[in-house]
């Protein structure tokens, strides 16, 4: 959990950057609006900064060398040739890129790559396999709980890891009593989950397939 | 095979597989992660590079110059294409606007260039360093203010006019009137796999692993984009993250991959970023539409009219928002008309269920204010006006209409009786409640569909044909259809579909997809069971596939042995004769929806809601109804959220990505409840099958309206309803 002094200090940081980027940005005109200002650096090639980072994906250890720019997801999906976890927006809004990392969810998309020297990453390839398919990967079949299946691997490692946090006892926005013991109710499941989107809209099945497992679980 | 006559009963009426509510076959690849969606596709070619795109900051002008200098020195950038370097290129016959613009720009975001590098970072960061010099001009974008310039403009479903008897001196003349205007916004696919290409080059040929919903009209447009013959073009689409109409014909994804791919003199792989697919790609179009109903004081519609007006940019269409409108309530006297303004904004195209979801958007809020007016139910308002013929051609009737049915059964399932029809009069706690109901309608389309099926010495069955899955369940029905014919469990059944190789499929759009490519596959495995029987020794008219065996009297053998000594092969297509011009084919629905709009901020919620359907008959339940329910969702956004906002000073959508764009989450949708009335339609094809799709979302969001509506007597008729509009109005809560 994130404490108070914690978020003074990112909010600090923040307006930092701010300002940093206002006073390096060129002033948009209002047909450039939506460009993003970028400091010109006239002839001068920025030089490529490189890292090996070592993380084990899915129990297998992994060290790979990297443009730090890349996120955990495009290391993933470009490097380690992982593509269950999918990118829908590169931009934290959709949950299409899900993973579990040190057994909480997280976008991959919105992490550098680097950011996660020894870490435990685990993908929807870490769950189970088209033979052998975890209790959630079979619940969505069963329910069919996807259409695309695009937003699928997400929506199965949020639902695992949703579990989970549930079972540790973390609140949510629609908890009504921050004290008590986490209900797996269905204004939680759907509160939880809302950070995957689902375009074809197997929401309903979604949720039938989690409560399955859920119940299975209990 | 030619289908002329209504189908008789054939070896698809077993229903031992089809019919059933198997589970996806593609199931355990898709929740695996391991089904290889277009940028995914490491494995098909090597050395692939990163393709960025960048597109026009400005929606209508020219491009004066672009500095590539620092783009091109920057690390790793490999080739820069724009239109001063890629060529002579033509533009689709299914685009309005050009995929690679400049010098001229047609919309905003509209591609200029693409970076090509050997890693994406790179890419992306070169990306930003090109420098472009615009000449804006002053464009058109807001709808509203040109509704006196828009043009007549033709329609699919038909011409610009349509009249039938006397409209204006019968509506003049109806003792009860409505006479309203309603308006639908730009919407977005927003499907969640971006448009995503991997190109590569041998020689003159180009192949192109892509995402999209239609192989055959694919690779004639890329032929004709870039001047090649069509043969030399192959796509190559297994798997499609979701499309929604805007997938149906190429983008700049596979024109820039194409184009960087030569220009690197290697592979390119290019995804559209997502905050550059709402104003780079195409959407659903805002409609301003006008509704007028004349009835008799007992409710029977003696004049009935709908205009709608849409903008797009120049020789663009106009949405077509009147086309139920000709065929769903009875009333002698009729009129539609179409108009198209000319806009700057991003191209307007087709979005599920291209005109009959804006149309029944209006449509069925009219209806509900009509029964109001008339002091009638709205369900007995619409039951009264029911038709089972085309009402412009009386001596034309539908293959199959329960719309009654539909209401009737509906009505019983959700609890219609307890509505109370007096608005704002229903509380929960803070909740005011209410419930409203619309007619879902959308045709049946009926396409050419071919097939290929082989059958090996083990007993396998492979279907090939270019249809798509796009989320429709193509994958499994298809095996269904195959497995049925040939008697053989469904594991024995091998599907591949997506490639440009196979014999060409009606492909998905429309909700033409599910009933043709299936009759397509009956088609050939009718063909394959000939040619089995034959090679086997059988008479093929009494020869029985079933469990693995042919059988005949007393003799059965193997299926396989039919392949003992090499493979055995059957193409061929379905076509269809005048069955569709004899009998109006449609397919029927009715939606249940309960809100809860609270009494002192005005959030809706949506509590309950039910769809009753009847789209003959249903080929797999379990993913028919996902269809249906993932189409209510789609619903829920149209009436509650989703709106593209147009900045009408420098024409664009404002609300470019996944955030800004909402769409429905987990925790907008409830549960939801599904029923398929029992129907066959011998009409459509030999399958029996009709289209599902998009039925499910016409009409969703009128119920929701509707609904809210009966919750708090506020009448929104400007989409998306949200709180802002109701607060004014809504009752006192004391």
């Amino acid at each position: 959990m994130q404490g108070p002094s914690d978020f003074e200090l990112s909010r600090r940081k923040i307006l930092l950057g701010t300002a940093a980027s206002v006073a390096f940005g060129v002033a948009p005109r209002i047909a450039d609006a939506q460009t993003p200002a970028v400091p010109v650096q006239a002839g001068a090639a920025p030089a490529i900064s490189m890292s090996k980072v070592s993380f084990s994906v899915n129990g297998k250890p992994r060290e790979i060398a990297l443009d730090t720019r890349t996120t955990l997801l495009d290391a993933l999906r470009e490097h380690l040739h992982l593509t269950g976890s999918k990118k829908g927006c590169d931009h934290g809004q959709c949950g299409a890129c899900t993973v579990i990392v040190g057994g909480r969810r997280i976008n991959s998309c919105l992490t550098l790559a680097v950011m996660h020297e020894g870490d435990e990453i685990k993908t929807i390839e870490g769950l189970g396999t088209p033979e052998n398919l975890h209790p959630m990967q079979a619940a969505f079949v069963k329910h069919d709980g996807y259409q695309c299946g695009y937003c699928t691997p997400g929506q199965i490692c949020s639902a695992v890891a949703v579990l989970d946090e549930i079972k540790a006892g973390i609140p949510s926005h629609v908890s009504a009593d921050l004290n008590a013991p986490a209900q797996l109710t269905n204004a939680e499941l759907r509160e939880r989950m809302s950070g995957n989107i689902c375009r074809c809209g197997a929401y309903s099945n979604i949720a039938e397939a989690i409560t399955e497992v859920a119940g299975r679980q209990a | 095979m030619k289908f002329e006559s209504p189908a008789t009963t054939n070896p698809i009426d077993q229903l031992k597989i089809v019919g059933q509510s198997v589970s996806r076959i593609d199931g355990p690849l898709k929740t695996t992660g391991t089904a290889p969606y277009a940028y995914e596709r490491h494995d098909v070619v090597a050395n692939q590079a990163y393709g960025y795109v960048v597109g026009s900051a400005i929606a209508k002008g020219r491009i004066k110059s672009i500095d590539l200098g620092a783009a091109k020195a920057a690390p790793g950038v490999l080739a820069i294409v724009t239109a001063d370097n890629a060529g002579k290129l033509d533009k689709g016959r299914l685009n309005t606007a050009k995929l690679l613009g400049g010098p001229e720009i047609q919309h905003y975001h509209q591609a200029i260039a693409v970076v090509v590098a050997e890693t994406f970072e790179q890419a992306r960061a070169a990306a930003q360093l090109i420098r472009v010099d615009y000449a804006a001009e002053q464009g058109a974008f807001d709808l509203a203010s040109l509704l006196d310039k828009a043009k007549p403009n033709p329609i699919t479903a038909g011409p610009a006019d349509t009249a039938v008897g006397d409209f204006a001196a019968n509506f003049a003349a109806a003792p009860v009137r409505l006479d309203a205007r309603y308006s639908t916004p730009d919407e977005a696919h927003a499907m969640m796999e971006p448009h995503a290409t991997i190109a590569a080059w041998e020689g003159d040929k180009l192949t192109l692993w892509t995402s999209n919903q239609m192989i055959a009209w694919n690779k004639a447009e890329m032929a004709k984009i870039l001047g090649m013959r069509a043969e030399n073009v192959r796509l190559d689409s297994p798997f499609v993250g979701g499309g929604f109409g805007g997938k149906l014909f190429p983008r700049a994804d596979a024109l820039l991959a194409a184009l960087g791919a030569r220009a690197a003199k290697r592979p390119v792989k290019v995804a559209l970023q997502r905050p550059l697919m709402f104003n780079n790609t195409t959407h659903r179009p805002a409609t301003i539409q006008r509704i007028r109903i004349g009835a008799t004081r007992d409710g029977k519609i003696t004049a009935i009219g709908h205009e709608s007006w849409s903008g797009d940019l120049p020789g663009g269409k106009a949405d077509g928002a009147v086309a139920q409108t000709r065929l769903l309530y009875a009333g002698a006297h009729r009129m539609t008309a179409t108009r198209l303004a000319t806009l700057d904004l991003p191209e307007g195209n087709a979005m599920r269920a291209p005109g009959e979801a804006t149309g029944m958007m209006a449509l069925e809020i009219a209806v509900d204010e009509m029964a109001e007016k008339l002091g009638m139910d709205p369900i007995e308002f619409r039951i009264l006006n029911d038709t089972q013929v085309d009402p412009e051609k009386p001596e034309r009737p539908f293959s199959q209409r329960q719309l009654t049915e539909c209401f009737r059964t509906g009505a019983e399932r959700f609890g219609w009786s307890k509505r109370n029809p007096q608005p704002g009069r229903v509380r929960d706690g803070r909740w005011l409640v209410g419930i409203g109901a619309a007619a879902a309608f959308r045709n049946n389309l009926l396409t050419k569909s071919a097939a290929r099926v082989r059958l090996d010495n083990g007993g396998i069955v492979t279907v090939e044909t270019d249809m798509t899955d796009i989320g429709t369940g193509s994958y499994t029905i298809i095996a269904q259809t195959a497995a049925e014919m040939m008697g053989v469990p469904l594991e024995k059944v091998k599907v591949r579909l997506g490639d440009s190789a196979f014999p060409v499929s009606a492909g998905s759009g429309g909700q033409w997809g599910g009933n043709n490519s299936t009759a397509g596959v009956y088609a050939a495995c009718v063909k394959l069971r000939e040619a089995v029987a034959q090679k086997l020794g059988f008479n093929s008219a009494e020869a029985e596939f079933a469990d693995g065996e042919v059988r005949s009297g007393n003799r059965r053998v193997p299926l396989a042995q039919a392949a003992a000594d090499g493979g055995l092969s059957a193409e061929d297509e379905i076509e269809y004769g005048d069955l569709a011009k004899k009998y109006q084919q449609s397919t029927f629905g009715a939606h249940f929806v309960e809100v809860g709009v609270d009494a002192a901020t005005a959030e809706i919620r949506v509590r309950r809601m039910l769809a009753v359907c009847a789209a003959g008959r249903i080929l797999n339940p379990k993913t028919a109804r996902s269809q249906v329910i993932g189409a209510m969702t789609m619903g829920v956004g149209a009436a509650l959220m989703e709106e593209l906002v147009v900045d009408k000073r420098t024409g664009f959508f404002v609300n470019h990505d996944l955030a800004a764009y909402e769409v429905p989450v987990h925790a907008d949708i409830p549960h939801q409840e599904m029923f398929f009335l029992d129907e066959t339609d011998p009409m459509s094809s030999p399958m029996k099958a009709k289209g599902v799709a998009e039925l499910g979302i016409c009409g969703v969001a009128a119920a929701v309206a509707n609904a809210v509506y009966n919750a708090t007597g506020v009448r929104v008729r400007d989409y998306p309803i949200t709180l802002d509009k109701l607060l004014e109005q809504m009752p006192d809560v004391g």
